[in-house]
């Protein structure tokens, strides 16, 4: 089918409208044209809150734009959403995959819901067992894979009948690289074998690189469109990487550069240098003020780059105020000389009946150090953090934060820890002031001072536009925020963050990490999980952990010389999960 | 002077978590609703609907005979304001369909030779059928019924003999209940028991539902000690079981004016007494689950059992030895007990002392038990 249309659009889109709010708040989707070519990978990009989702899901047919033309497959969906809905398959963010039952049968079920008929079955099936490489698993039920493999499971389900247009809605928010890497391997092994048209939305920019056509989206809007060649180029000419002095830290030079929004599009911390995207119109004696002595050289811009250029120009005035705020919420100041062990964990051992979530692993963090825990999906890191912050009892070991085990110490000794959970764990019914006020209280703030508490994070996290407003209703960025908040409110020595930027965007991270790093100036100690590798490059020093043992221990450069060639964590991180992988052959990783 | 600071630290977090759980509990518009509006209606729907007082009973009535007596009769039970006559019937056949069909729930068969009989031998058989499927109504109809018949006996003794007998009669007074309305008795218990169902659920939600939103854990990371997380989730709890017993003793008091003879005080004192066991177990429960939906599972199987064999319904003392001894770990038998003492007959505290002690003993075990679960039951 298809084939017949090859010449034909996927997709096309005049002036479509959609908002949630009748009159209220900017529309989800605000006055979109386009036109999507069949046979093609497509990606859709931007921000939370740009618009994809309610997109994809209007070219489902499962919502009907207010306005505007679509048509989808020659199909108008306004008119017959039916008809469409049988040639596509959807993917949503939360694929609805039923956890008590197996792999296979998770599979027969969706199999019978879109009325595959038995002899395309078997075939069917036997080549998305394949291509997932799951054959082994059939039996085992679906809430007990990996969160690399659900997703893998889910995309099983979705094509178990061939469609015409596969939409994928961020698959793969949440799974780790060597996961994320097959997912992608899957999805290009189905373009090229069936000349299937996907359109996948994502927050990773490497994804949408690989992708012919790329979509840009913020607010509602389309912001551009093309090939990734063609979206590289605002952002021509203005990469460079700079490589600080010995002694001083990438991170603290990524800041500098960063908190300068007018001349600074973009910085991160990478290989131990920093790459940076300069403003166009920036001025070179500004550039060089900023830089002193550091020597940096000009590199050829990736897509990321040419969004983020994009995005900062949208953004440039809204963006400024959340960088660069001096944070308030630290108790003790940086000393000088060797630092204190603040958390030192020896022969850790975590068992679930006979599975081994994490097997003796020992660190120290001291005070002051940004200390990453990086792993896939069902690593350990979580049980290794939960075990930190007292909430798990360890099967054997030892383990001592500020001097306690938290899980026994008296309550004193919580006082000094901050956490913030993977989920947004704040009470969605109250308000931001009502939940800081809690929190205050419950870490034995009162009266005056907690009401100056409030008032600087606050105006730190600049929460205060929203803060009367239920907390549950808020955008995901101002969650994040303000979890953040309330984890500082008192003050911490130390602070725990569990994967707390998964699901946020880009520009949304970098001014999380740029708070994370003023923390760590003032002193104060971060522990952080993440799954994002390119984030370890902030760190002091990072744990790689997989199947509940420790890979790699030490500083992001000492981790990625372990892998010869190893250019950004991204690589050094599949070399070593792989490397000791293929070490022990007998450990089915991929259930862990 | 450091125990007090200690303790004043305790007391402040405390304060502070009570007031988000109030919050908490208030600000959802679903909730004020909730906790409001159904234990009115049911209270009233419970204090005119859950009644044993017996009236308009439909009876049918087969009179072959015909005569003076048996029409007399008939005319005693139209007008003694229980029965109510639904149907009269022509031939034998009919009998089996009034009854099968529900028209009736008794039926009185007045043979043909019933008056002939009555008046030459003084004595006649009179045939009564029954609608066994509903035993309780039935029965009291016909212990009425006999007590009418017995009526119509000594008055045609005394008219036929034209003697006047001296009688005995039974003058009946009930205390505490003099009209033995059942309404008196059953509205005082909804007090404790209507009240119990809401203190229950809103107790085995708390935790769960914190569990299930991750805010749990958020909690335990605080220097909140298990046991202020305790006293901070169980005060609300109490809180809202207490103002609930308050709606329903306000319908009792101003809509159903059944009057309220005992200590304020000690009914008060009891209420709370009953509200601390049931948000234990509710505690426990939610302590124990995972997520709601489990919380909601355990607590509606708590909820039926407490509510049968408290003697709300159906008297203990009917009950087989072995679920009399199970009724002990029943706090709303000691409470139901209790607020209808002291509700109906104004006892006092050494009067309902034996009441206290098995709900005190629920909740020094459910509490504890909660306390412990919040930290080691593990997700």
């Amino acid at each position: 089918m298809s084939v017949a249309l090859a010449d034909g659009l996927a997709i096309e889109a005049a002036d479509l409208l959609k908002s949630f709010k009748e009159g209220k708040g900017k529309p989800a989707v605000a006055g979109i044209s386009l036109g999507i070519p069949l046979g093609q990978l497509t990606a859709l990009v931007g921000p939370d809150g740009a618009g994809k989702t309610t997109l994809l899901r209007m070219v489902a047919g499962l919502m009907k734009p207010d306005a505007g033309t679509l048509v989808v497959l020659g199909i108008n969906v306004k008119r017959d959403p039916q008809a469409v809905q049988d040639r596509i398959s959807y993917m949503p963010q939360r694929f609805g995959l039923y956890e008590d039952l197996s792999v296979q049968e998770n599979l027969d079920l969706y199999a019978d819901l879109h009325g595959v008929p038995a002899n395309v079955r078997r075939d069917r099936f036997e080549r998305m067992l394949t291509m997932t490489d799951m054959a082994r698993f059939t039996h085992r039920p679906a809430g007990k894979l990996s969160g690399g493999m659900k997703q893998k499971l889910g995309l099983a389900c979705t094509l178990v009948r061939a469609p015409d247009l596969l939409l994928l809605d961020e698959p793969t928010v949440g799974v780790d690289p060597l996961s994320r890497r097959e997912l992608w391997r899957i999805v290009q092994q189905l373009v090229d074998e069936e000349r299937l048209s996907v359109i996948v939305s994502t927050g990773y920019m490497d994804e949408a690189e690989r992708c012919e056509h790329v979509i840009v989206m913020n607010d509602g809007k389309m912001l551009a469109q093309g090939t990734p060649e063609a979206l590289r180029e605002p952002a021509d000419r203005c990469c460079f990487v700079a490589h600080p002095p010995s002694g001083v830290l990438a991170r603290t030079l990524q800041a500098r550069l960063i908190d300068d929004r007018v001349n600074i599009v973009d910085a991160v911390p990478v290989g131990g240098a920093v790459r940076f995207i300069r403003a166009a119109q920036a001025d070179d004696a500004d550039i060089a003020a900023l830089l002193g002595n550091e020597r940096s050289e000009a590199v050829p811009a990736c897509l990321e780059d040419g969004v983020m250029t994009l995005l900062h120009a949208q953004s440039a005035a809204a963006a400024s105020s959340i960088f660069a705020t001096p944070s308030t919420s630290v108790a003790t100041t940086p000393e000088d000389g060797e630092r204190p062990v603040l958390i030192e964990v020896r022969d850790l051992v975590r068992r679930f009946g006979d599975f081994v979530a994490v097997a003796s692993t020992s660190f120290k963090v001291q005070r002051g150090e940004i200390f990453g825990l990086l792993g896939p999906n069902g690593a350990g890191k979580t049980t290794t953090f939960r075990m930190l912050c007292g909430l798990l009892p360890a099967t054997s070991g030892f383990l001592e934060v500020a001097g306690y085990n938290l899980r026994t110490a008296r309550a004193e000794a919580r006082g000094r820890v901050g956490y913030v959970s993977q989920k947004f764990a704040l009470y969605g019914n109250l308000s931001a002031v009502e939940n800081l006020t809690f929190f205050g209280g419950a870490y034995g703030l009162q009266g005056a001072g907690l009401r100056q508490r409030i008032e600087q994070v606050l105006d730190e996290f600049d929460l205060a536009t929203h803060q009367h407003s239920p907390s549950g209703e808020l955008p995901g960025g101002f969650k994040q925020r303000l979890a953040m908040a309330a984890a500082l409110l008192h003050q911490p020595d130390i602070l725990f963050l569990d994967e707390p930027t998964s699901g946020i965007d880009p520009l949304a991270r970098r001014a999380f990490w740029r708070r994370i790093t003023a923390l760590s100036e003032a002193g104060t100690t971060v522990v952080i999980t993440t799954h994002f590798m390119e984030e370890a490059e902030y760190c002091d020093r990072i744990v790689i952990q997989d199947a509940g043992r420790l890979l790699a221990i030490g500083t992001p450069d000492e981790v990625r010389a372990q892998v010869p060639d190893a250019a950004d964590m991204n690589t050094a991180f599949i070399g070593i999960v792989e490397q000791a992988r293929s070490q022990k052959p007998t450990t089915e990783k991929a259930v862990a | 002077m450091r125990v007090l600071s200690h303790f004043s630290a305790t007391l402040r977090r405390i304060a502070f978590l009570f007031r988000k759980e109030v919050l908490a509990i208030l600000k959802d518009p679903a909730n004020r609703v909730i906790l409001i509006v159904p234990v009115i209606v049911q209270s009233l729907v419970f204090g005119y609907g859950a009644t044993y007082d017996l009236n308009h009973v439909p009876y049918a009535v087969l009179n072959e005979s015909n005569g003076e007596a048996s029409r007399e009769l008939i005319a005693r039970l139209d007008g003694s304001g229980v029965f109510v006559h639904a149907a009269s019937l022509r031939n034998e056949s009919d009998i089996a369909r009034v009854i099968d069909e529900g028209h009736a729930l008794l039926v009185l068969h007045f043979a043909s030779d019933f008056d002939s009989r009555l008046s030459s031998s003084g004595s006649a058989p009179l045939q009564l059928i029954l609608d066994g499927r509903n035993s309780t109504t039935v029965n009291m109809a016909a212990g009425h019924l006999s007590a009418l018949i017995a009526q119509f006996n000594a008055i045609r003794a005394n008219a036929t003999r034209n003697v006047v007998l001296s009688q005995v009669g039974i003058e009946t007074r009930a205390w505490f209940n003099p009209n033995l309305e059942s309404r008196w008795n059953i509205i005082p218990a909804l007090i404790a028991a209507l009240s119990m169902i809401q203190t229950l659920l809103l107790a085995s939600l708390s935790v769960a539902r914190e569990r299930e939103q991750g805010t749990f854990d958020q909690l335990l990371v605080t220097p909140l000690r298990p046991m202020e997380i305790l006293i901070g989730k169980a005060l609300p709890s109490i809180f809202i079981g207490l103002v609930q017993a308050s709606l329903i003793l306000a319908v009792s008091l101003w809509w159903f004016r059944i009057p309220f003879n005992g200590s304020a005080l000690l009914l008060y004192a009891g209420l709370a007494l009953f509200a601390t066991s049931c948000v234990g177990i509710g505690l426990s429960i939610s302590a124990l689950s995972l997520n709601m939906q489990q919380a909601m599972v355990y607590a509606f199987v708590s909820i039926m059992p407490l509510m049968l064999l408290s003697g709300l319904v159906t008297p203990i003392t009917n009950m087989p030895w072995a679920l009399q001894i199970v009724t002990y770990a029943n706090p709303l038998r000691f409470a139901i007990d209790l607020v209808r003492r002291v509700y109906l007959e104004g006892a006092g505290w050494q009067d309902v002392a034996t009441a206290f002690w098995p709900m005190a003993i629920v909740a020094l075990v459910t509490l504890p038990i909660a306390t412990w679960l919040f930290r080691n039951r593990l997700a």
